[in-house]
């Protein structure tokens, strides 16, 4: 990873400039052009380091979402993880070590819109789903410190 | 004539969103263009001012209806390749104080209480931590236990295994599109 890389990954993933050009404002402080930033950042982005630059809502704010979790039959799991994945509403879908073994997000407008795609994804499965939305968020920042991992 | 609806109007509540907000919540939830200007680019695509953009922006920001704006990374593909999801049982009246205890552990990036459904899942309180290697892991584990006292209290670490998908969240879509 190069010096602007690792800059850029731990020292803008909050507070990013809100003027009107802040690629440049990133690019001045840390004595680069606009377009190393710009073609980095892309880098970064094409190579899935970088997810995206851009908003993280606090959950319940904008629509609705919940934290969905299926005990799913070792021989089915890829066969279910790729129909829950293409579901638009579905951001994060990971594997995990439990019985509970497929965790997913689903996000929407409304609460009506999560129910749906939880219906729909129990009965194309045939496989109950546990809905565990957020009831308090303890924790005040999202951004994730690369030196202490 | 001034009625309580038009009062109403005139005071929107803390986080009301209005057709603008809505527009460019769906503009920018994938994530700000990589050029020059984004504001102006995100306000061309939303028939606005990039004044305006930036000003609600900041508003969103200083209301925490956007928790952060910036580089949103993925942890894995930066070498940390362990991920645990610890889930504590923690009783009702005490799941608050353990909450606010957990989050000056500056290895957990999240802290949730979520609903018990028993009787297939008993755990309320939620935390993740990352790191380069399980061992590692599981020593902050160990080291939250032994800081808050946690040997009585029934927990689980589940290892992430595969990433079926991470992208950022779509609050809003098309109509009937799931």
């Amino acid at each position: 990873m190069t010096d602007l890389e690792r800059q850029l990954l731990d020292g803008f993933q909050r507070d990013f400039p809100l003027s009107p050009t802040p690629y440049a404002d990133i690019a001045a402080r840390l004595g680069v052009t606009e377009q190393e930033v710009l073609d980095t950042l892309q880098g970064l982005s094409e190579s899935g380091a970088v997810s995206r630059v851009g908003p993280v809502f606090r959950p319940h704010t904008i629509g609705a979402s919940t934290l969905a979790a299926m005990a799913v039959p070792p021989a089915r799991l890829e066969e279910v993880a790729a129909l829950v994945s293409g579901y638009r509403s579905v951001n994060h879908n990971y594997e995990r070590e439990h019985r509970f073994n497929l965790w997913f997000v689903v996000t929407g407008p409304d609460d009506d819109h999560i129910q749906a795609v939880l219906a729909r994804i129990d009965a194309q499965t045939g496989l109950p789903v546990l809905s565990l939305p957020m009831l308090n968020d303890y924790h005040i920042d999202l951004a994730f410190p690369l030196h202490c991992a | 004539m001034k009625t309580a609806a038009n009062l109403a109007l005139a005071a929107p509540s803390r986080n009301a969103l209005d057709a603008i907000d809505q527009r460019l919540i769906a503009v920018i939830q994938g994530g700000l263009p990589l050029v020059s200007r984004p504001y102006q680019e995100i306000a061309r695509r939303i028939g606005t001012s990039e004044a305006e953009v930036i000003t609600r922006l900041w508003r969103m920001l200083s209301e925490d209806t956007i928790k952060r704006l910036g580089v949103v990374v993925r942890h894995r593909k930066l070498g940390y390749r362990a991920n645990a999801m610890v889930v504590w049982d923690v009783p009702d009246e005490t799941v608050d104080a353990l909450g606010y205890r957990l989050r000056r552990f500056d290895f957990i990036t999240l802290c949730y209480q979520r609903p018990r459904r028993l009787p297939e899942w008993s755990y309320n309180l939620f935390c993740m931590i990352h790191g380069r290697d399980r061992a590692k892991v599981l020593a902050r584990v160990d080291e939250l236990v032994e800081r808050c006292r946690l040997q009585d209290t029934p927990h689980e670490v589940l290892f992430s295994g595969r990433c079926f998908k991470q992208r950022g969240a779509v609050y809003q879509l098309p109509a009937e599109a799931l």
